[in-house]
């Protein structure tokens, strides 16, 4: 690290609070020998919605289960909200990796919604989403239900609150996941390729959904995503990654409409062309 | 066969006593297993080592030394030691313990068996992670528990003449006296057998119905309550994919 040049963001993060929401700072992940992120640097602002695009392989669904916690990081160090999230200060104002405690208080801003919905099967549709709420944040139980019911109608299925998750089809079952995780009020929402699992006719449904979420709140939103028309129309800007880097970075239009990079032009070819 | 019916008529309350003590063994010794199957289950995928390897011995001892060495371990060895086990207690222990070890493998592979992205999605709501076990993964884990801890309390059930080992009557003693009395193998085993089946049968039935009721929690099936329900409500909430793409 120390024979790298410096990166100025970087330093001057660690130091001063910034508006930065999440920065990735030199951040190295591996599964074996495979390196999945090559010392990352990116950061998302506060209420910034950023679309990952880029070849399967290229980091993006990692950049999203680091930030949940659900990886580690084999290096560097990412920041949420100008406090080291992958690791903790030590009194001495060291940095070391975190522990349970830590990630929790920090995880308890950001929500996620996955490509296969993992929606709870032994609980039913209401459940679903009151259970964080009523057992994590110590919500009191009508008020759960109360918003938990209103969450429903925002995402049009106010009617299968008493459903089991296996009676809903797939569609659905992403809106209740979408609707599980805006009840735990995150700052931060993580879209992991919500839509690919999905048959054609159900992914409009989710995406209006979102696209609902993304007009009427401020949450920052970090979102994966081959959906590219819906990526232009939500996001404010756009990374285009592969092989673990950035490769170019900007607002939607200029990267769908006029990318310099080659291999962008290249990865938007193919998928108007899988379309 | 007057003569069998004789000598039955006469030990007629020691065979029920007979047939009770192979129903308290079975319950008793399943009740501690059932316990033991969780602890043992449970500890077998806990991150410290020391726990993992003492529940790893515990099974792998268990399973791999004879339930019929075992009572007479714990019966007629012990006391060499110091310590008289009144009979039952030692059956239930071994019953217990046996199948307890057998049990906690059921466990294990239970709940290795619910996919990580339920775990992930536990996490992603930032529950702890006893809330993730005992909330997400363990009611789901149960269902697929129930149908193998069956086999294991018939199989315990069908152990339990061992105790006429350790100097019980249970069921199959008393009938082995009536077959002395009467001369009758044909009858008096041919009732044992009858016994053992109806119990077992029972068993069968009435953790078939947990199972129901697991499954119902889950949406498969319309749950015990399905049983006495006629089916004229398609729509209805225990009808799984009914009403699945409704789009807006």
């Amino acid at each position: 690290m120390a024979t790298e040049p410096a990166n100025p963001e970087a330093d001057a993060s660690a130091t001063a609070p910034s508006a930065a929401c999440i920065k990735f700072d030199q951040v190295v992940k591996r599964f074996g020998s495979n390196t999945v992120l090559d010392h990352l640097d990116f950061s998302v602002d506060r209420g910034e919605r950023v679309t990952l695009i880029g070849p399967s392989g290229s980091g993006k669904t990692t950049i999203l289960r680091l930030l949940m916690t659900l990886e580690k990081v084999n290096d560097g160090v990412i920041w949420v909200d100008d406090e080291p999230f992958s690791h903790m200060r030590t009194p001495g104002g060291q940095l070391r990796p975190a522990n349970e405690k830590h990630l929790s208080a920090i995880r308890r801003k950001i929500g996620m919604v996955f490509q296969q919905f993992n929606l709870f099967p032994n609980m039913r549709v209401l459940q679903n989403i009151t259970e964080a709420p009523i057992h994590v944040l110590g919500q009191d139980r009508a008020k759960a239900e109360a918003r938990a019911r209103e969450l429903l109608e925002m995402v049009g299925l106010g009617d299968r609150a008493d459903a089991h998750p296996s009676q809903l089809s797939g569609g659905q079952q992403q809106r209740v996941a979408i609707a599980r995780a805006l009840a735990m009020d995150p700052e931060i929402l993580l879209l992991d390729e919500v839509t690919s699992a999905l048959d054609p006719e159900l992914v409009a449904d989710v995406l209006n959904v979102l696209r609902d979420v993304a007009r009427e709140t401020d949450i920052t939103m970090l979102i994966v995503t081959h959906e590219m028309q819906f990526a232009r129309d939500v996001s404010h800007r756009v990374l285009m990654f592969d092989h673990g880097r950035i490769v170019e970075s900007g607002p939607p239009d200029q990267i769908f409409g006029n990318p310099t990079e080659e291999r962008t032009q290249r990865f938007l070819r193919a998928v108007l062309e899988e379309r | 066969m007057d003569t069998f019916f004789h000598q039955l008529d006469l030990v007629l309350p020691r065979f029920w006593s007979g047939v009770w003590l192979t129903v308290e063994a079975t319950l008793l010794g399943g009740a501690l297993a059932f316990v033991l199957s969780f602890v043992l289950g449970l500890m077998l995928r806990s991150e410290t080592l020391v726990l993992r390897g003492l529940a790893r011995f515990v099974v792998e001892f268990f399973r791999g030394t004879s339930i019929f060495v075992q009572l007479f371990f714990l019966f007629y060895a012990l006391p060499g030691l110091g310590f008289q086990l009144a009979p039952l207690f030692c059956g239930v222990l071994a019953f217990g313990l046996n199948y307890g070890a057998y049990g906690a493998e059921i466990v294990r592979g239970s709940i290795n068996s619910i996919p990580a992205p339920q775990w992930e999605a536990g996490v992603a709501l930032n529950m702890t992670a006893g809330q993730r076990m005992r909330r997400v993964i363990l009611p789901q884990a149960w269902a697929r528990m129930i149908p193998q801890f069956t086999n294991l309390l018939i199989q315990l059930l069908k152990d339990t003449p061992l105790l006429s080992l350790i100097l019980m009557a249970d069921v199959t003693y008393v009938m082995q006296q009536v077959r002395q009395a009467s001369g009758n193998s044909i009858a008096a085993y041919g009732l044992v057998l009858l016994v053992y089946l109806v119990l077992a049968y029972l068993l069968t039935l009435i953790m078939n119905l947990l199972e129901m009721q697991a499954k119902a929690k889950l949406g498969e099936g319309r749950g015990v309550r399905g049983l006495f329900t006629a089916r004229t409500a398609p729509g209805g909430a225990g009808s799984p994919g009914g009403e699945g793409v409704v789009g807006p």
